[in-house]
């Protein structure tokens, strides 16, 4: 089966933010692959293996959307062993879930794959709308925040877990569709393609790093570039940021010496219990 | 301008409490909007008539429409997103909203872009007809968004608003009520197969006045017992960090943090978490704060009310002791 999976680059989330005059300052910040891009990327990976370091078969195919830099952590998901890269050049900035969306509607026109992975949400924008959007567009069913994902033998549906809030959704969608995943994909036994590995089949509980044969192979890979003139698109956003402002911070409060003290003043001073 | 279309979701009893907020940040953007709060409840059986009845008692909703149908029983975007889009249209509603739940993050997105609207996730504050304060980053900025499209979508975060509140004086709600046309149904072969109902006698996490999460110095599922009763002692509902649940100790709805709850209860109590920034985002608007953490220079300590020093194994048990004295009074 061909994947399609997102990779978008976001500014380490350990970093301190800069942030003043109603923006933030981005040029020092250094970049890193969304987390839950990364676990779309291990869990795009799995549906093309027959176990941890089997025969593979399939084709995973990386795409973003972002400046020539973005390259670099496509760079990365094809050591991680994707088959190639597509990078539609557009500034970071400036784009909403659905501009990105619509660009993406567009390279799934193209490729044509069976199924598009992305992260269930990026830790910037922390929007949670593109997989969905997408979805739509497309008129394809749609699978968020996926903590299990099996693909039938057959290659014509997929059956998803998802933690919903009434508990845990068993929820299935003929292919092709759209997924976004959540932490627990990459369980040992949370992704399987049922036409290619059987139930005994698992993997490391994490997603995987680039071995040096990976990165070495990653170079001759090839990752396209093209502008979004070229998909027939013009990303227009309809949100827009207008100003940012840092949240009122917390004071740290008082040291406590025993759970006696902390039990008194919760009941005494913050009348909490 | 028009109305502001609230998605309702419905419980076993009535309107689901998570969706409360949202007719509140609904009734506000209708004074931005100048047309009245239409409430939306879809769902199977005869659990809809009476959510729709509930929804009508609350303040600032002018009318309640109900969609009853088999096939709408367990909410999926493929159903729920194209009917609430048909909502906005023929009603000439200008805004869509409901609370972030899991549900509404999965519908309203795809139904933004059924009607070509943009979309704020998450957001905090109402500031006009199409610009809302929402956090970003982790919740480490507030970002000011305005939407440029005429009809506008907003998640809403449910510990920013207040829930709404029963009507003074009652009127006839009743008469707000009306049934609407189900029409045609597209799953698109999407199908839920099956749900495992999470069995919990807490309260849950969104809705919990107090909340005792455990992190990844827990070690082990195991020791979430005597948190456990710790929790239930207090009458709160059980978190955990995403560590605890990265390492499979707890399942994973019950993370707190910027990629699972958000919290704001009375008194957060956190075990043995370190205080990383993502999980600050989920419980930072919590009105008390209290840390138990062997490590004193933990960053938890730095948003802490109170913070106390010492390993789970020696605190828990003894705040057990301690608060069932207090209970015994």
């Amino acid at each position: 089966m061909k994947i399609l999976v997102t990779c978008k680059r976001v500014p380490n989330p350990e970093q301190k933010l800069k942030l003043g005059g109603g923006k933030i300052d981005l040029t020092a910040v250094t970049w890193q692959l969304n987390t839950f891009d990364e676990y779309g990327v291990e869990a795009a990976l799995r549906l093309t293996e027959k176990g941890k370091g089997g025969e593979r078969s399939g084709e995973v195919v990386a795409v973003a959307v972002g400046p020539k830099e973005a390259a670099q952590q496509l760079r990365g998901v094809l050591a991680m062993g994707a088959d190639r890269g597509l990078l539609v050049v557009h500034d970071d900035g400036g784009l909403d879930a659905d501009a990105v969306a619509r660009v993406l509607a567009k390279v799934v026109e193209r490729e044509k794959p069976d199924l598009v992975i992305l992260g269930k949400q990026t830790v910037d924008g922390d929007s949670n709308q593109v997989g969905q959007i997408l979805a739509a567009l497309l008129g394809w069913p749609q699978a968020t925040f996926l903590a299990g994902l099996r693909v039938a033998a057959d290659g014509k549906s997929a059956t998803t877990t998802r933690e919903v809030d009434a508990g845990v959704e068993e929820k299935r969608v003929p292919l092709p569709a759209v997924a976004t995943v959540d932490l627990r994909i990459i369980g040992k036994r949370s992704v399987r393609n049922e036409g290619l590995a059987g139930p005994e089949a698992e993997w490391e509980e994490t997603q995987r790093y680039a071995s040096l044969k990976g990165i070495m192979a990653a170079k001759k890979k090839e990752i396209r570039e093209l502008g979004a003139a070229e998909l027939g698109v013009t990303p227009a956003p309809l949100m827009k940021v207008v100003g940012y402002e840092a949240p009122a911070s917390r004071k740290a409060g008082v040291r406590v010496g025993s759970v006696e003290e902390l039990v008194a003043k919760l009941h005494n001073e913050a009348k909490v219990i | 301008m028009g109305a502001v279309i609230v998605f309702c979701e419905a419980s076993a009893t009535g309107i689901r409490s998570a969706s409360l907020p949202a007719v509140t940040a609904a009734a506000a953007l209708a004074g931005h909007h100048g047309g009245e709060v239409i409430a939306v409840v879809a769902g199977a059986g005869a659990g809809v008539a009476a959510a729709a009845a509930d929804v009508a008692r609350y303040a600032g909703v002018g009318k309640v429409l109900t969609f009853e149908d088999a096939r709408l029983g367990v909410p999926m975007a493929e159903t729920l997103a194209p009917l609430l889009a048909r909502v906005v249209k023929e009603t000439g509603a200008t805004a869509l909203v409901a609370t972030a739940t899991s549900t509404g993050k999965d519908v309203l997105p795809r139904a933004a872009a059924l009607l070509g609207a943009g979309m704020a996730s998450d957001i905090v504050r109402v500031d006009g007809a199409n610009r809302f304060r929402r956090p970003a980053y982790a919740g480490n900025a507030l970002e000011d968004v305005e939407i440029g499209s005429a009809v506008v979508v907003a998640s809403v975060r449910q510990t920013a608003f207040a829930p709404a509140e029963a009507a003074a004086g009652g009127g006839t709600p009743a008469a707000k009520v009306q049934v609407g046309v189900v029409g045609t149904i597209d799953t698109l072969g999407a199908e839920v197969v099956s749900v495992q109902a999470t069995k919990s006698e807490r309260p849950e996490l969104g809705d919990a006045k107090i909340v005792v999460s455990g992190g990844r110095g827990m070690r082990a599922g195991e020791n979430f017992k005597g948190l456990e009763e710790l929790t239930d002692l207090l009458g709160g509902a059980l978190g955990a960090s995403r560590a605890a649940c990265d390492a499979g100790m707890v399942p994973n709805d019950l993370q707190v943090g910027q990629t699972g709850k958000v919290v704001a209860p009375q008194l957060y109590i956190a075990v043995a978490i370190s205080g990383a920034i993502q999980h600050l985002a989920g419980m930072k608007g919590s009105k008390v704060i209290v840390a138990i953490n062997k490590d004193g220079e933990a960053p938890i300590f730095q948003v802490a009310d109170y913070g106390l020093v010492a390993t789970w194994e020696t605190a828990v048990p003894a705040l057990i002791a301690e608060v069932k004295k207090l209970k015994a009074g």
